[in-house]
């Protein structure tokens, strides 16, 4: 706890920030039903009513608060995010370290099914998939996973490279231990720091991906509410002058900066940086 | 210092306190350190790890490297304090009239550029000479520096010159602009023993044909009774003894500089070969490779019960590759490895966990062989789980019992994480993870040479007392014959991945030796001030006799 409270008074400002933002989204994400004047997806009042009483941020093009759909975004977007994130992890994770500890053959395949993945735009590789597959929260999860996870790849082997040519890793070896204990006790203790600061970073991609995705009319589907359709659903009204539609994409923003700045402040403890 | 001189003093610091950054808050790790250095003066600076002679000489031309800060004193250069000095009026200086001769020349070298490149630099940018001009005086320095090929070897990357050869190319370099004072860290720690001598005499040569003044930094006691006029001996941050380089060695005022001397004091008496009596591990023949590249050539070792083998050699004699084949991580391509009579799989992955049990190993860098995010309990722990299933309380009993052997005290130790331990420390719980698994031979590849000298006697008593305790065999490769002195029952040189020489140590010590042998033996530093000389003077003679003793990468 101590600790922890050391760590937190040594940040930087931008970290702190980053830190305050997070911590704010995730409370909101949590408690979204508490914090909501109506439901999710309750309509309320007209079409495009403007800011003001009842409706702090107007109303949408079905008549839907503004704000609640905008809190109720963040629970969607956020905690999908985050599983694909995390999804993504898993697999590039275990795949990599089985690439740098075995190497050989198995690493030359492996890495040639990730430059070939990462050869297609992934964008449009993940337009084309779910397309074919149908779009479904399921099915987004795991392409984006998939797409993602070769990035994580490519990092994670680097790591458990440098890893894996230690003289303990070589003892653990001699010793005649398996390849589970030698991936997730001696290797992934060492490979965490660098993964942990990617994830931060991933993070904000697939955030950005969805909410693309969702834009596009392929990602999250209506009625659930999401940050990126909502952009899409109410960007004629910026033709009138009117902001509401940035709302959601400035949610977006904030958050990938938030998260930036963390991830920034974490790579430099990481990595021992000075300045 | 006596007064009549003061006007030839080229150096003069006073009460010099340094500090450094360890996490968020500064330490004092120099605590008002003096210090005189005359010009034409070689000063020598001696003391362990920590003991803050890398940073007292780079203080001397007013830098601290980064995590460190100069807090207090002065640094008279000439009269100007460097101490106090801004970075313009220091730059002037450095390089023109201060040059510095780092611990290794492979890295302080701009690998992208020829060395004449490098070489011309500071003198056409601190405006001393012209380009044409510089690369003149750079071969008479080559030359004078004994480089082979004076005139052509300028034009060459610092990759297509040997080590010994790359660290005399950074001392021409350093005298490039003829400076007053030249900083030596370490100059020759990274060099194999056969090629020190020459970077030795090189340097010696080259500092007293100039009349240059000089720091040299080293751990060495031996090497520095060799070049130094004076030595400072210091110890975590303060100045313990300082002297007259013969007068200092012929009697040491203070304890710690005897325990320094008496260091490789430490002999064991030879074990008798036993007769009749099978090996415990038998090489036969063996050949290895790395690719298509052929490193070992029809290798032979017998290691017996309760003895200990060295293997004796220079890097790249094959040694360490040896072991690599003994262990199955680089099987051999043809020949044999038997255990106790058993004939081994060649490669670790087709052998039993009884076979890999048997057989332990100990590395060189105590850093890289302990998991930095492992705790003592566990590494320890593992082999004792792994091979003898203990769990629970006699796991922990055992782990306990373990440390106590190596004499760290288990309370204070058993919990703690691997990076929060010293070099020597961290050695003492590699020998505790190999005993763990109960072997009846260790491999020991260099395990004392990343350690000070101190730490390493222990190390090496610590690890006779467990042979005598425990009736293990040692395979002991190192390239350091007071090492080999100290405990090896036989002795096994190695040049160029062939054995060239062996038999029980008592012999192994008298001539006559093959070529190799004789160069290895003589060129190990003696404490005698006079040494370097004789033994320059004794090859020059046996020279002309049409014997050469010379280090291949000469």
């Amino acid at each position: 706890m101590d600790a922890t409270l050391r760590l937190l008074r040594s940040a930087p400002p931008t970290a702190l920030f980053g830190l305050f933002i997070i911590f704010a989204y995730s409370f909101i994400a949590i408690f979204a039903p508490v914090l909501t004047p109506y439901g999710e997806t309750e309509i309320v009042g007209a079409e495009f009513e403007p800011w003001g009483e009842g409706f702090v941020l107007g109303t949408d093009s079905l008549g839907r608060d503004m704000l609640t759909r905008l809190i109720y975004g963040a629970r969607n977007t956020i905690g999908i995010a985050f599983l694909t994130t995390a999804l993504a992890f898993l697999l590039g994770s275990v795949t990599g370290f089985l690439a740098a500890t075995i190497s050989g053959w198995v690493d030359q395949l492996l890495s040639r099914i990730v430059d070939v993945l990462m050869a297609i735009p992934a964008l449009i590789f993940g337009l084309l998939v779910l397309t074919i597959v149908g779009t479904s929260i399921t099915n987004m999860v795991l392409v984006i996973a998939v797409l993602e996870s070769t990035r994580v790849f490519r990092l994670a082997r680097a790591v458990a490279m440098g890893i894996v040519v230690m003289d303990y890793v070589e003892a653990a070896r001699l010793r005649g231990e398996g390849l589970w204990w030698i991936m997730t006790r001696e290797v992934l203790p060492n490979a965490l720091p660098p993964l942990v600061a990617e994830f931060g970073l991933r993070f904000c991609f697939v955030f950005l991906f969805i909410s693309a995705l969702s834009f596009l009319g392929l990602g999250i589907q209506p009625p659930t509410a999401d940050w990126g359709s909502m952009v899409r659903d109410n960007a004629t009204l910026i033709t009138f002058g009117d902001i509401t539609p940035l709302m959601p994409a400035a949610a977006i923003a904030l958050l990938t900066v938030a998260v930036n700045f963390v991830v920034d402040w974490f790579l430099h403890k990481a990595s021992g940086l000075k300045e | 210092m006596s007064e009549h001189n003061d006007k030839d003093i080229l150096v003069r610091i006073r009460g010099l306190r340094i500090e450094g950054q360890s996490g968020d808050h500064w330490t004092e790790i120099v605590h008002g350190v003096d210090l005189d250095l005359h010009k034409g003066e070689v000063l020598g600076l001696i003391g362990e790890s920590g003991a803050g002679k890398s940073t007292i000489g780079l203080a001397a031309m007013g830098f601290a490297r980064d995590g460190c800060r100069i807090t207090g004193g002065e640094i008279l250069f000439d009269g100007t304090d460097l101490a106090k000095a801004g970075e313009d009026e220091k730059r002037k200086i450095w390089g023109a009239r201060i040059a510095y001769v780092a611990q290794s020349a492979a890295a302080a070298f701009n690998p992208a550029h020829r060395l004449i490149d490098q070489f011309t630099e500071a003198p056409v940018q601190h405006g001393l000479s012209s380009r044409a001009q510089s690369e003149e005086e750079a071969k008479a320095l080559f030359a004078r520096l004994q480089l082979p090929d004076p005139d052509g070897i300028g034009l060459r990357y610092p990759h297509q010159v040997s080590g010994g050869q790359l660290q005399r190319a950074m001392t021409a370099m350093a005298m490039s602009c003829k400076p007053d004072l030249i900083i030596f860290d370490e100059p020759t720690t990274a060099l194999d023993v056969t090629t020190q001598i020459e970077v030795l005499a090189a340097i010696r040569d080259a500092v007293e044909a100039f009349d240059t003044a000089a720091i040299y930094i080293t751990h060495d006691l031996a090497v520095v009774a060799q070049m130094a006029d004076r030595i400072m001996v210091l110890r975590h941050g303060n100045l313990v003894e300082e002297g007259e380089t013969r007068a200092m060695l012929a009697a040491p005022k203070e304890d710690y500089t005897r325990d320094l001397l008496s260091v490789r004091s430490f002999r064991r008496p030879e074990h008798p070969i036993p007769a009749g009596e099978a090996p415990l591990l038998k090489v036969d023949n063996v050949t290895a490779a790395y690719g298509d590249v052929p490193v070992l050539h029809g290798v032979s070792v017998d290691i017996h019960r309760k003895r200990t083998v060295a293997i004796v050699g220079e890097s790249g004699s094959g040694k360490s590759t040896l072991a690599r084949v003994i262990t199955g991580l680089l099987p051999a391509k043809s020949g044999a490895v038997s255990y106790d009579g058993e004939e081994m799989p060649l490669s670790y992955k087709q052998r039993g966990k009884d076979q890999l049990r048997r057989m332990q190993m100990i590395y060189q860098m105590p850093d890289t062989a302990l998991n930095p995010r492992q705790r003592i309990r566990d590494v320890i722990g593992r082999p004792v789980s792994f091979y003898l299933g203990l769990t629970g309380k006699q796991l922990e009993d055992r782990v306990r019992e373990l440390l106590t052997m190596i004499e760290l005290d288990p309370d204070d130790y058993i919990d703690r994480l691997t990076t929060e331990l010293s070099g020597g420390q961290k050695q003492r719980i590699c020998i505790a993870r190999a005993l763990a698994a109960e072997p009846q031979l260790i491999i020991c590849d260099e395990v004392t040479s990343a350690l000070d000298q101190l730490v390493a006697e222990d190390i090496l008593k610590l690890l006779q007392r467990l042979q005598d305790d425990l009736g293990l065999s040692y395979m002991f490769i190192t390239h350091d014959l007071a090492t080999v002195r100290a405990i090896a029952d036989e002795v096994v040189v190695m040049y160029q991945g062939k054995v060239v020489e062996h038999g029980p140590k008592t012999e192994m010590f008298k001539p006559p030796h093959h070529d190799y042998t004789d160069l290895l033996l003589s060129s190990v530093p003696e404490m005698d001030p006079d040494w370097l000389d004789k033994l320059l003077a004794d090859r020059a003679e046996q020279a002309k006799q049409g014997r050469v003793l010379k280090a291949a990468d000469h």
